[in-house]
């Protein structure tokens, strides 16, 4: 036993572990703040909070939850992307592969269709929880305006996903969402005050055709998986900032 | 009860543990889920034929429910806009700085009936949609077979152009002026700009299922009728 304990006090103590590891794990107020200071992922959180923050049953945890489901679809979609071709000779095709082909393919894709309807779910009630608590108000008001970008950008990136299975479901469902974008007053070929034609409107930008194809596919594909992520991890950083620096979470007076 | 310096707790591991564990349990429910349900994927995508009905996805399909009421660019496009400019605007209109941090009902009324009523018409459509609209649309009770195809009844009229300004003109007026004669604190509360956004919002959202019923009761298509869009 000795020779064990000595090797594991010489790593503990060598410049290689200190380098890596700023601090023991004892039991102490000191170590319990450096654990949350001194790791970029915990750091989210100050070192201390209130009592009432903790309450399961104030915040029912969906905030943390959505995030979680973000990850989670993060993890699971950039799998995924092994798999999957965004053309329409193969992505059906893959979807098939995935079925019953892929090792956890059915599971990997299971988990990220759920995952996403689940994504939706949690965001709604987390805005319910925050209205009924009263957590937008001053001096929360612009948190609560990212996070209203931040539904819409979910429900973009759910709405995107939709279409790539490449099935009738994802067609068709997709077709009835696009055909709403032909009457945008001014910009769709078929609004009110339409300006443009079915070639030159906004549709027509969204699908890069007149119809669902291969362009429109590829481009919700490039949304789903590049821009909408992106947007969402630059306004989730400053949701997550503004918590903090609007006071953390709300607390009666 | 004044600003007392509240108990703090050490974020780890309290809070730390309570994070993982619903972590945990979050990965077993989605583990169970996937295993014991597919995610749906019908035949492949054929533009030639159409799937009746199609269906956006769930959580657009309250704004396609929408579609039975409204033109596609009040229900595809101005309604779905004019909720997020609202739900933005939310924070800036709501003068009443009490409730903060809590579950209240009494002191914040009229802001927690509004955002319930929103946002249960929201689920409702939902709802409806999605579990009782079978093909073309028409409404069939969960235990009906969508084997006996329903045509869609179309025996609606419009309300005459003088009757619909006429209407929708008093419908805002009288929103707008009766509350403020009624509740005169309220409108000092919210100043003339903040009160009029106020309540516009208001008279918006309760314009639809207004709409609704219209259409339920009276078979009314359109409220206004006018060269370049309807109502």
């Amino acid at each position: 036993m000795k020779p064990n304990k000595n090797i594991w006090q010489s790593i503990r103590y060598s410049r290689l572990y200190k380098s890596i590891f700023r601090h023991g794990y004892d039991d102490t107020a000191q170590n319990r703040i450096l654990q949350v200071r001194s790791n970029i992922f915990l750091h989210i959180h100050p070192p201390k909070i209130p009592q009432h923050a903790m309450k399961i049953r104030f915040t029912w945890c969906l905030g943390g939850i959505t995030f979680f489901m973000f990850l989670v679809e993060t993890i699971t979609g950039i799998l995924l992307m092994f798999y999957y071709r965004p053309v329409p000779e193969y992505a059906y095709m893959d979807m098939k592969y995935l079925e019953f082909d892929v090792p956890f393919g059915i599971i990997l894709r299971n988990i990220h269709r759920w995952a996403a309807h689940l994504m939706v779910v949690t965001i709604m009630l987390h805005m319910l929880r925050v209205f009924l608590t009263g957590s937008y108000k001053p001096p929360r008001e612009f948190n609560w305006v990212v996070g209203v970008c931040l539904l819409v950008i979910t429900l973009l990136l759910s709405f995107t996903g939709y279409l790539l299975p490449w099935d009738q479901l994802a067609y068709w469902a997709i077709t009835v969402g696009t055909n709403m974008i032909r009457s945008v007053p001014f910009m769709g070929h078929e609004g009110p005050f339409a300006l443009l034609n079915k070639y030159h409107d906004v549709r027509f930008a969204v699908l890069g055709g007149t119809e669902i194809g291969a362009n429109g596919l590829l481009r919700f594909y490039v949304l789903h998986i590049v821009l909408l992520p992106a947007a969402a991890i630059i306004f989730m950083a400053v949701h997550f900032w503004r918590i903090r620096k609007d006071g953390g979470i709300s607390r009666p007076l | 009860m004044e600003r007392e310096h509240p108990e703090k707790k050490y974020v780890f591991p309290d809070l730390v543990f309570m994070e993982f564990m619903t972590a945990v349990a979050l990965t077993v429910i989605l583990l169970a889920w996937a295993l014991l349900v597919n995610a749906p994927l019908l035949e492949m995508a054929n533009p030639g034929i159409s799937e009746n009905p199609s269906k956006a996805p769930w959580y657009f399909v309250g704004l396609q429910e929408l579609l039975v009421y409204f033109d596609p660019w009040m229900a595809g496009v101005m309604i779905p806009a004019v909720i997020i400019m609202c739900l933005m605007l939310i924070p800036y209109l709501d003068r009443n700085t009490q409730g903060v941090g809590r579950y209240t009902f009494s002191i914040r009324r009229f802001a927690v009936i509004n955002y319930l009523f929103g946002f249960s018409m929201w689920i409702a459509l939902i709802l409806i949609g999605y579990f009782l609209r079978g093909p073309n649309w028409q409404l069939y009770w969960p235990w009906e077979s969508w084997e006996t195809i329903r045509q869609a009844e179309e025996n609606t009229w419009n309300l005459p152009p003088l009757i619909g300004i006429s209407g929708l003109a008093i419908y805002f007026c009288a929103g707008m002026i009766i509350p403020k004669l009624v509740r005169i604190k309220f409108y000092e509360r919210h100043g003339f700009k903040r009160y009029v956004l106020v309540m516009l919002s208001i008279l918006l959202m309760y314009f639809v299922p207004i709409k609704i019923f219209l259409r339920l009761a009276f078979d009314i298509r359109y409220v206004l009728v006018t060269p370049w869009f309807n109502v």
